[in-house]
């Protein structure tokens, strides 16, 4: 095939990392913007994996499922509860 | 064809830059961080990708097949997991930002004064 | 500058980035076709020298040494610069918060169920890091997480031991010191910094490659402690309390 040394395989792993990439970008709302990053944590997974790189497909597997959506949560939760709190005393004012 | 992974990682990084630099809410212009640190981790186990190697561990294996370099996957694995404390960080400072003048808008913040 | 001169200026800059990006990719070699050399001698190399399987750990924490260490701090430092920005004396002596807790119970056995599976596999991660892919790293995250799900699935009191400031922090300070401690006894007995004195024991058991365990063992407890840090500062910190008419809404 045309792909050079790619393998075909790898090849679908890059274009899906390469179609990724603006998704999580274009995602304005970060509450959904976690969970599109998480997939592209994902398919970074399953680029590393094909690019026979085992330790670091183990390291984004728990880091883009446990590491990132936790702090941009709990992130976007304060901001919303403090914006609630705001509001409220604007209103008793 | 050849070129398709260094490719794809400087789409990444211009992508990732592109959002950061259009952001209107300092919380996604953290996740557009991530995504451009992760066309560094492309970039990296691209270039220590050996054709038709296997993954440099030993067991089961004969000692001296060929097998991908190691020490780009091992500048990548703990990048990958100290990443996440630098982006807590930078969500900290975000957090305070919006304590202080009330708004996540980037251009809403410059007017805070004193 | 105006957010319209940041959008005029953004155009031209990225273009120049990608011409940059594009004269260094054509100076590339090819996907695949990998010269450097120290990939192919550490593959030669580091399992009869040290005695461990996974040469990516081997590089980690025995080649490449002193760049962990350096990543241990970064990740330290952050941590630092979290509990600095985030930690509020005062909050952590309010009244106990009123928290919701799961009523589903399906998802409650599943989240059971994961808290033992994950906490397992963590474990299993790190002390079979240098043999099979894993780690210090991985593991830690994954172990810490298991903790998190804790809180996610149980209540709150049932999570209060392992958000204990005093116990956290020196804990993440003996796994990130005894990295530098183990590197020092070396330096005290005649050999360069972080050299790998100790014995090294069969390639493929737990008993192998000297202070590449210690050193994984270590960055491990530094890692973990230092996550479980992490979720305590963003989720002790931003639990708002539930008003009345919240829990109504």
């Amino acid at each position: 095939m045309l792909l050079g040394t790619l393998v075909p395989l790898q090849a679908v792993a890059f274009a899906l990392v390469a179609l990724g990439a603006p998704l999580v970008v274009l995602t304005r709302d970060p509450l959904r913007q976690a969970l599109v990053n998480g997939i592209y944590g994902v398919s970074l997974v399953c680029l590393f994996v094909v690019l026979q790189a085992a330790d670091p497909a183990l390291s984004m597997l728990v880091v883009s499922g446990i590491g990132y959506p936790l702090v941009i949560l709990a992130a976007v939760t304060r901001v919303r509860g403090h914006e609630r709190t705001e509001q409220k005393k604007d209103e008793k004012q | 064809m050849s070129y398709l992974p260094y490719v794809v990682a400087a789409w990444i990084c211009l992508v990732g830059i592109a959002g950061i630099a259009t952001s209107r809410n300092l919380i996604h212009l953290a996740v557009c961080l991530t995504v451009t640190q992760s066309s560094s981790y492309v970039l990296l186990l691209s270039v220590g990708y050996v054709k038709h190697g296997k993954a440099p561990i030993f067991i089961g294996t004969k000692v001296g097949s060929t097998a991908a370099d190691p020490v780009v996957q091992a500048l990548t694995l703990t990048d990958v997991v100290v990443s996440v404390a630098v982006i807590a960080l930078i969500l900290a400072l975000a957090l305070d930002a919006h304590r202080l003048s009330g708004s996540v808008d980037p251009d809403g913040i410059a007017d805070v004064s004193g | 500058m105006s957010r319209r001169m940041r959008m005029l200026v953004l155009g031209p800059a990225l273009l120049g980035l990608g011409a940059l990006f594009a004269w260094a990719i054509a100076g590339l070699p090819a996907f695949g076709d990998y010269r450097g050399p120290y990939g192919f001698v550490l593959n030669r190399v580091v399992v009869p020298l040290r005695h461990t399987t996974n040469v990516v750990m081997g590089t980690t924490f025995d080649v490449r040494g002193l760049d962990t260490m350096g990543e241990e701090f970064i990740l330290y430092a952050a941590i630092v610069g979290v509990t600095l920005l985030l930690r509020d004396e005062t909050r952590s002596r309010q009244a106990e918060r009123r928290t919701s807790r799961l009523d589903e119970d399906a998802v409650r056995l599943v989240g059971v169920a994961m808290i033992g599976g994950g906490l397992l596999v963590g474990l299993w991660l790190m002390a079979f890091g240098y043999i099979t892919p894993g780690g210090g790293f991985q593991g830690g995250v994954l172990a810490a997480g298991a903790v998190l799900l804790l809180y996610l699935v149980g209540s709150h009191r049932d999570y209060r031991p392992f958000r204990n400031e005093h116990f956290l922090d020196p804990l993440e300070a003996v796994g990130a010191g005894g990295y530098i401690i183990v590197g020092l006894a070396a330096l005290a007995s005649g050999t360069a910094f972080l050299t790998n004195l100790f014995g090294l024991g069969t390639t493929g058991t737990l008993v192998s490659s000297g202070s590449i365990a210690l050193l994984n063992w270590a960055s491990a407890l530094a890692v973990s402690c230092a996550m479980l840090l992490l979720f305590a500062e963003f989720l002790e910190t931003y639990v708002v309390p539930l008003e009345p008419e919240d829990a109504a809404s």
